[in-house]
């Protein structure tokens, strides 16, 4: 058996060079074990420490619904945590939460995705060598910073020009995406008529549409012009502000997922006739879909793990705002109050109000787990039919 | 610009016949080997090339190419990389405006019509120039959806003549077989050659009269290879085809002519046979014979 596997052995010069002693081959082995123990060691140390913030954060969280159950903390609304009789009601404070994230989504996707098909698809080159480098600084601003310019220069203005200056704000970013909107439907309307009627049908959509918009436009600057803002820290400051800092994170997320599409594919719809408009709407975005959507669940996760924005630009009032989604009154968010309460809470460690915010705490890491895996999940997904 | 009539005839005597469709009688299988024995006189210029040249910034890469691509028959283009084929081949349909910094100077005509005239409707152009690349590139779509992606942005809605396009392209491909029981299935899912295929079909769904092919079988294997070289034969006669390869026994295969490029010029154009037994041309001979390239 054993001899079929051996050669002859010769004195050959070639042979002899590919042979290394005992010492070499066992100090390489050992070589190897050594430097793969010391990757492995350093690659999951970062999962260690996630480990340890699980283990730490569920267990001081465990005593506060041991001590108050659960029932008022996710519905109530009256938070007085100080008081001789503490009130645990934190229900305002996730709405606060999920108001000012979805405000921030609302600021923040679509302007980070339709900067990112301009990075990807829109602008001439030489320009978005120079965009892309600007958004990126976006993400290098110190949050404390951003919370500087909303207290200190976005509050103040808020409350004294309110409505106009909102009403200026909302115009300068719509105008724009909604003159593009009706080209681009008037384009695709067009598309269903036949080659002789074609020019025509564009003219005729686009002034249709023009005039709808125009009227809502006007309308929209009629309603933000008459509105008076009580106090220029609430959730509408911190919304925008943390729309401007998930910006980065969704525009080169997406961008990303835009540029993958490839120029194969881009070509190959352009060969057909497509103009570049539909070639965007049909081609691109479907494909690249799954990718902008991960690129929006990082920008959220970006928004909701936002602290010092919101504490300093929310106004901290734990109060649902009447009606509920009124994004002129001051909120108060789960992060904010694990910041500002934790000063106080730590005399009283293992107090029920010193677990209370670890209970938050475990709630946002809950929704942070879940988010990410989901956004993951589909980005896999998303390269398994891309192939 | 020379309009087909003084055009130069590059292929015969007298002057150019203005009768293409004549010339072929429908539709009928061609066998690879035999249909190059008929007379390629006679034949319509359909591209006329006239000291045309492709610049990227000041760098010329397709310098003063001259010459006629007749109608309905199959014009191969050769030539070591970098020769300036592939730019020549993406100047007919104008997919070289999407390069930045890319310019043309001197004359090409489609039919007698200028295409760098700022009156011509790009759209329009490549819905009658249609083209297959070198790498299949299906999208991300289902197989009938690719077939039905160009005649829906030329704004065919309606559903049984789609499905009739979708039907007719893919067998004329010669897809339909392998496809018709899963034309809902993602595109991606298909094998290399069958992609091509499909691409070939995608592009024959919005009726062109020029098909451009970059290289197309320069990714699939051997077998798939001969499969486009077969598909290629029969769409001859219906389509003016204009195929970039740098396999020279398939240009022998499947072409009526041939156009050599060497550094961004044309060396010399004419009839296959002709080039690939008697070159004029010292750096055809070259070329053909593997000396270089």
């Amino acid at each position: 058996m054993m001899e079929d596997r051996t050669f002859e052995h010769t004195e050959s010069e070639i042979g002899s060079r590919l042979l290394m002693s005992r010492g070499t081959r066992r100090f390489r082995r050992l070589g190897a074990l050594a430097g793969n123990a010391v990757l492995v060691t350093i690659a999951s140390s970062s999962l260690i420490a996630l480990l340890f913030i699980f283990y730490f954060i569920v267990r001081d969280a465990i005593p506060f619904f041991r001590l108050e159950g659960f029932g008022e903390f996710f519905s109530g609304t009256r938070w007085y945590p100080s008081r001789e009789e503490a009130e645990f009601g934190a229900g305002a404070i996730f709405a606060g939460s999920a108001l000012v994230t979805v405000g921030a989504i609302a600021v923040a996707v679509p302007m980070g995705v339709f900067a990112a098909l301009c990075l990807s698809d829109i602008l001439p080159f030489s320009l978005r060598q120079v965009v892309k480098p600007v958004i990126e600084m976006l993400a290098a601003i110190p949050s404390v910073v951003y919370g500087f310019f909303a207290l200190v220069i976005f509050a103040p203005l808020l409350q004294r020009q309110g409505g106009g200056m909102l009403s200026i704000g909302a115009l300068i970013v719509l105008v724009p995406l909604s003159l593009i909107g009706v080209a681009v439907a008037g384009d695709l309307i067009s598309a269903h008529v036949s080659e002789r009627g074609r020019p025509a049908a564009r003219v005729a959509s686009v002034v249709v549409l023009l005039s709808v918009v125009t009227y809502a436009l006007f309308e929209l600057h009629r309603f933000l012009g008459g509105l008076q803002i009580a106090s220029g820290t609430n959730a509408l400051n911190a919304s925008i502000i943390l729309g401007i800092m998930a910006l980065p994170t969704i525009v080169s997320v997406s961008e990303d997922a835009l540029n993958a599409v490839g120029r194969e594919l881009r070509e190959g719809s352009y060969a057909l006739g497509a103009t570049r408009a539909e070639t965007l709407m049909k081609v691109i975005i479907p494909a690249a879909r799954s990718g902008i959507f991960a690129a929006v669940i990082l920008g959220v996760m970006r928004a909701i793990g936002e602290t010092m924005v919101v504490w300093m630009a929310s106004g901290n009032a734990a109060r649902i705002p009447e009606p509920w989604f009124n994004l002129l009154e001051p909120v108060r968010t789960l992060t904010a109050t694990i910041a500002g309460d934790m000063g106080e809470a730590d005399h009283v460690t293992g107090s029920a109000r010193y677990h209370v915010l670890f209970a938050m705490a475990a709630c946002l890491l809950a929704f942070a787990f879940i988010a990410n895996l989901a956004s993951e999940l589909i980005i896999r997904r998303a390269r398994k039919r891309l192939g | 610009m020379g309009t087909a009539a003084e055009g130069r005839n590059e292929h015969g005597e007298g002057p150019v016949a203005i009768s293409g469709e004549a010339q072929r009688p429908g539709h009928i299988r061609i066998g690879i080997e035999d249909f190059r024995d008929e007379p390629l006189s006679g034949r319509r210029p359909l591209i006329l090339s006239r000291n045309f040249s492709v610049y990227y910034g000041t760098a010329a890469a397709v310098r003063d190419a001259s010459f006629d691509i007749p109608e309905k028959l199959v014009t191969a283009v050769i030539g070591p990389s970098g020769c300036g084929k592939s730019t020549f081949l993406r100047a007919i349909n104008r997919m070289n405006d999407l390069i930045p910094r890319c310019r043309v100077e001197g004359g090409l005509s489609l039919d007698g019509q200028d295409l760098y005239s700022p009156q011509v409707d790009v759209v329009a152009l490549r819905k009658t120039v249609g083209m297959v690349f070198q790498k299949p590139n299906p999208f991300p779509k289902s197989i009938f959806d690719n077939v039905a992606y160009g005649p829906r942005i030329h704004g065919m809605s309606d559903r049984g003549r789609l499905a009739e396009i979708v039907e007719h392209s893919l067998k004329r491909a010669a897809l339909w077989d392998e496809v018709k029981d899963r034309l809902g299935d993602n595109a991606l899912g298909l094998s290399g050659g069958q992609q091509q295929r499909l691409c070939i079909a995608r592009a024959i769904a919005v009726e062109p009269k020029v098909l451009l092919m970059d290289e197309p079988a320069s990714a699939l294997d051997p077998r798939s290879t001969a499969r486009i070289e077969e598909l290629i034969a029969e769409l001859r006669g219906e389509y003016t085809i204009v195929i970039v390869t740098h396999n020279m026994q398939q240009a022998a295969r499947v072409s009526d002519l041939t156009a050599f490029f060497y550094e961004g010029s044309l060396i010399e154009f004419g009839e296959t046979k002709q080039i690939f037994t008697k070159p004029r041309e010292r750096q055809t001979e070259d070329y053909i014979t593997g000396r270089f390239g």
